[in-house]
C-alpha cells in the first residue's frame, strides 16, 4: 500500500458524529410481531377503525410474502420476532402541546444534531418535523402554515385529525401489497409526516422532517405522505441519523408523494444512518420504498438523495408519470465505504403523452464496499413522445469495492426516446497530486474531487442542505484511493 | 534559495537521478534541458513531492528546510509551484474553486485569514491579464475541455495568483504554437521577481528565446554534464544533445 493510500485510509476512519445515544425513558412494546401488536400499535395511536383494518389487512398479505433477494446486497435472514415494533419517549399525557413540553433532552438531542427546533430554526425558515424512533416530538411552524391551509404535522395526528384525506390518499401510490417491506410498514408504521398543500399555494417555507432512532432493538417504520392539489409547489426535506449500535437495525420506510394538476413537489433526501463499523458491525438496514404519483397533468417531482449511511439501502424513489407533460426526475448520490452496501435506483413508468424524466445517478464506492445503480425506464403504449435520459456515474476509490448498474429498458411505443450513458472512474493519483501540489492536504482534494463528481447532484439541494451534504460526502467518503 | 546536493533517486527500482548538484539563487532562473530520458521530469516530481519516486542518497534544501521530509502540500504551501506538463483535469470543480482553495491553503500555513471575496475576484482578474484569459475560464472546469494551450496558460495563472517562492516549470512549452508559447513567455517574464526563482526544464531551445535565462544546464542520464549561461542553449540548439554522452561532466553554476 502506497503512503498516500494509507494516509487516506486513516482519513477514512472518521467517527460517526451522531452516534451518541440519548438517556431517555421509553415506552417500548416487547419484541415480536402478531396482529395483537398490530392492533396494539393502532390502540395507542387512538386510530380510526379504517386504518386498523387496512392494517390488518396488510399484516395477513405480508404473512404471504418473502423477503426479496433479487438486490446486489447481501445479510443474515432477519429475524422479525426479535424486534420490536414500537418505542416511544415516555411523557406525561397526551404529547406536547408546545416546545415548553417537550423533554429537554430531546430538544439537547436534536440540537446535538444540528436541527435546533427552538428560535432558531424560526429564524432560519425551516419548518420541522422531528420524529424519535416511532413518534413524532415535535414539529414547529404548523400554525403559520396552517393560515395557509397547509397541513403540516405528524401522520398519527392526521389520521384522527383529517382521516377523510388519509383515507383517501394512504396506500393509492404505495398500496400495501406492493412489496415485503411496504406491507411490513403498512401494518406497523407508527408515525411520520403529513402534508397537505391546498390548491393555488405556493408552501412559503421548506418542511422537513428529521428521523432519529434512538432505542435499541427497534425497528423504525415511519410513513410519509404528501399530497400537493393542483397548481402548488413544496420542497421538502428528510434528515436521517442514529446511534452507533453493535446490532443492526432495521428502518423500514413508506413515502408516497401525489401531485395533481401543474402540481410540483421537490423532495430532498439526506440519508446518514448509521453505517456499521469498519468491520461491517452494526449499522441501519435501510428498506425503503418511496414513490410519486404525478396524477395530473403537467405535474412534476423531483427527487434528490444523497445516501451516505446505513449498512444496506436498498431504494428506489420512482415516479408514476400519469398526467400527460409531467416529469420525473432523480438525481442520487450514493456513498459508500467500509462494509456498506447499497442498491438504489429509480423507476420512470412513462404513462401519459409527452412525459419526461431525467435520472442523474452518481455512486461512489471505497473501503470493500458494494454500490449497485438499479433503475427501470418503461414507457407504456400510450406514452406518445416520452422522453427520458439517464446518466449514470461511478467513482471507485481504491481496489477493493465493486460498483455495479443495471438499467433496465422497456418501451412499447415507437415514438419513445431513451438515452442512456454510463461511466466508471477512479480517483486518480495525478488529480490527488496535483491539488496537493497546489497547497491542498488529502482531505480537502479528496473531498473536493469527489464535490466535483456530484455537483450535478448536490445543486438540486436546497441551499442549507447542500451545505450538509457537502460536509458529509467530505467525512464519510474520503477514502483508500487507488 | 534551493539547493541539491548529490541527489540520487529511482523509479521502480532503477536509479534516474545519479548525483544532481545544483544551486538556484533568489531572483535567478534557471534551465536545465536535456534529451527524452535524461531525467527532467523526474527531478521535478522528485522536488515536488510525486509519490513512487524513491529518493536515494542526498538532499535538498529549501529555504534552510530539508525539502525532502515535507509533505507535496507542505512544500506547496512554503512556495514551491510546479506547473505541470500534463495539468489534470478535475471535472465538476471550477477553475476559480480550485484557485481559491488553493491561495486559502497557503494563507493558512502564512498565519493570514481566508482572502475576502472582492479582493480575491479582483486579484484574480489582475493576474488573468497576465496571460490574457477571458473571465468565462474561471467557471469553467479544471482544465476540462482545455486546449493544450489554455491547460499551459491556466498553470502560469495558478502561478500567478499564488506568487510562490520558487517555480518549477516542467515543460511548459510543450504542445504550444508559437502565438501560445509568446503569452505564457510574457505572463512568466512578468513574474521574474527579485524574491522569486525559477527553474525551467525543457526539450528545446525555443522558449529560452522568450525566457532568456541566468543559468542553463545539461540533464544527461541522470547528471548534469554542463552548465553554462545562455549561450550553452544556443550551442545545443546547433549541435544537438548527442555530443553531451561524451562530455567529461561539468561544473555546477
Amino acid at each position: 500500500m502506497t503512503d498516500q493510500s494509507q494516509q487516506l485510509e486513516s482519513i477514512t476512519q472518521k467517527e460517526y458524529k451522531a452516534g451518541f445515544v440519548t438517556d431517555i425513558e421509553a415506552e417500548s412494546l416487547p419484541p415480536g410481531l402478531s396482529e395483537d401488536v398490530v392492533r396494539e400499535i393502532s390502540r395507542i395511536k387512538g386510530e380510526p377503525e379504517f386504518m386498523l383494518e387496512w392494517r390488518l389487512k396488510a399484516y395477513r398479505h405480508w404473512l404471504t410474502m418473502d423477503t426479496p433477494e433479487w438486490a446486489h446486497v447481501h445479510y443474515p435472514e432477519i429475524d422479525y420476532q426479535q424486534i420490536s415494533y414500537y418505542s416511544a419517549p415516555k411523557k406525561k399525557d397526551d404529547g406536547p402541546k408546545s416546545l415548553d413540553e417537550v423533554d429537554p433532552e430531546l430538544l439537547r438531542t436534536y440540537e446535538k444534531l444540528g436541527v435546533p427546533l427552538d428560535e432558531r430554526a424560526r429564524l432560519a425558515g425551516v419548518a420541522v418535523d422531528a420524529v424519535f424512533d416511532s413518534v413524532s416530538v415535535a414539529s414547529t411552524f404548523q400554525d403559520k402554515l396552517a393560515e395557509e391551509g397547509i397541513i403540516f404535522m405528524p401522520i398519527s395526528q392526521a389520521v384522527k385529525e383529517h382521516p377523510e384525506l388519509i383515507e383517501k390518499y394512504l396506500g393509492s401510490v404505495v398500496p400495501y401489497k406492493d412489496n415485503f417491506y411496504a406491507a411490513l410498514n403498512s401494518a406497523v408504521f407508527s408515525d411520520g409526516s403529513f402534508v397537505y398543500i391546498p390548491k393555488g399555494v405556493r408552501c412559503p417555507m421548506e418542511l422537513s422532517t428529521y428521523f432519529r432512532i434512538n432505542a435499541a432493538n427497534t425497528g423504525q417504520f415511519e410513513r410519509t405522505l404528501i399530497v400537493a392539489d393542483d397548481d402548488s409547489y413544496v420542497s421538502y426535506l428528510e434528515g436521517c441519523t442514529a446511534p452507533m449500535r453493535d446490532e443492526n437495525q432495521l428502518h423500514a420506510a413508506v413515502v408516497e408523494l401525489v401531485a395533481m394538476d401543474r402540481a410540483q413537489i421537490k423532495y430532498s433526501t439526506v440519508q446518514n444512518w448509521y453505517p456499521g463499523d469498519e468491520n461491517g458491525k452494526g449499522g441501519i438496514y435501510n428498506f425503503v420504498t418511496k414513490r410519486a404519483a404525478c396524477r395530473g397533468e403537467s405535474s412534476k417531482v423531483s427527487w434528490t438523495q444523497v445516501e451516505t449511511g446505513s449498512a444496506i439501502t436498498w431504494k428506489y424513489p420512482s415516479v408514476v408519470l400519469q398526467g400527460d407533460n409531467s416529469i420525473g426526475e432523480f438525481y442520487s448520490v450514493a456513498v459508500t465505504n467500509n462494509m456498506q452496501q447499497a442498491d438504489t435506483g429509480t423507476k420512470m413508468i412513462h404513462l401519459g403523452k409527452n412525459t419526461s424524466s431525467t435520472i442523474i445517478s452518481k455512486g461512489i464506492s471505497a473501503g470493500r464496499s458494494q454500490n449497485a445503480y438499479r433503475g427501470l425506464v418503461r414507457v407504456g403504449p400510450n406514452a406518445e413522445n416520452a422522453r427520458n435520459y439517464t446518466e449514470c456515474d461511478s467513482l471507485l476509490m481504491g481496489d477493493k469495492c465493486g460498483a455495479h448498474t443495471f438499467p433496465y429498458i422497456e418501451v412499447k411505443n415507437p415514438t419513445a426516446k431513451v438515452e442512456h450513458e454510463a461511466s466508471t472512474s477512479k480517483i486518480s493519483e495525478d488529480q490527488l497530486f496535483y491539488c496537493k501540489q497546489r497547497g491542498l492536504d488529502a482531505e480537502d482534494a479528496v473531498s473536493m474531487i469527489v464535490n466535483g463528481f456530484c455537483k450535478q447532484v448536490i445543486r438540486e439541494l436546497p441551499m442549507e442542505f447542500a451545505v450538509e451534504a457537502q460536509n458529509l460526502l467530505g467525512l464519510s467518503l474520503e477514502g483508500s484511493v487507488g | 534559495m534551493l539547493e541539491i546536493k548529490n541527489l540520487h533517486a529511482s523509479v521502480e527500482g532503477k536509479e534516474i537521478l545519479r548525483g544532481i548538484n545544483m544551486t538556484v539563487n533568489p531572483g535567478e532562473v534557471h534551465a536545465i534541458m536535456g534529451p527524452n530520458g535524461a531525467g527532467k521530469s523526474t527531478l521535478s516530481n522528485v522536488l515536488a513531492g510525486r509519490e513512487g519516486y524513491e529518493v536515494t542518497q542526498g538532499e535538498v534544501i529549501y529555504k534552510g528546510e530539508n525539502l525532502l521530509d515535507l509533505e507535496p502540500e507542505e512544500r506547496a504551501q512554503r512556495g514551491v509551484f510546479l506547473a505541470f506538463q500534463y495539468p489534470v483535469e478535475i471535472p465538476g470543480v471550477s477553475n476559480i474553486y480550485l484557485l481559491k482553495a488553493a491561495l486559502n491553503a497557503v494563507r493558512k500555513y502564512q498565519g493570514l485569514d481566508e482572502v475576502d471575496a472582492i479582493d480575491f475576484l479582483n486579484l484574480v482578474r489582475d493576474r488573468m491579464k497576465l496571460v490574457k484569459m477571458d473571465e468565462q475560464f474561471l467557471h469553467r472546469n479544471v482544465n476540462e475541455g482545455f486546449s493544450g494551450g489554455e491547460k499551459k496558460r491556466n498553470e502560469i495563472l495558478q502561478m500567478a495568483v499564488l506568487e510562490p517562492a520558487l517555480a518549477i516549470l516542467d515543460e511548459t512549452d510543450s504542445g504550444l504554437d508559437i502565438d501560445a508559447l509568446r503569452v505564457v513567455a510574457e505572463g512568466v517574464n512578468a513574474l521574474r521577481a527579485e524574491d522569486r526563482s525559477i527553474v525551467m526544464i525543457t526539450h528545446y531551445q525555443r522558449l529560452l528565446d522568450h525566457i532568456v535565462p541566468d543559468f542553463v544546464h545539461v540533464l544527461s542520464e541522470g547528471k548534469i554534464v554542463k552548465s553554462g549561461d545562455k549561450e550553452l542553449a544556443k550551442e545545443l540548439e546547433k549541435s544537438g544533445y548527442s555530443w553531451v554522452h561524451d562530455a567529461p561532466e561539468g561544473q555546477t553554476a
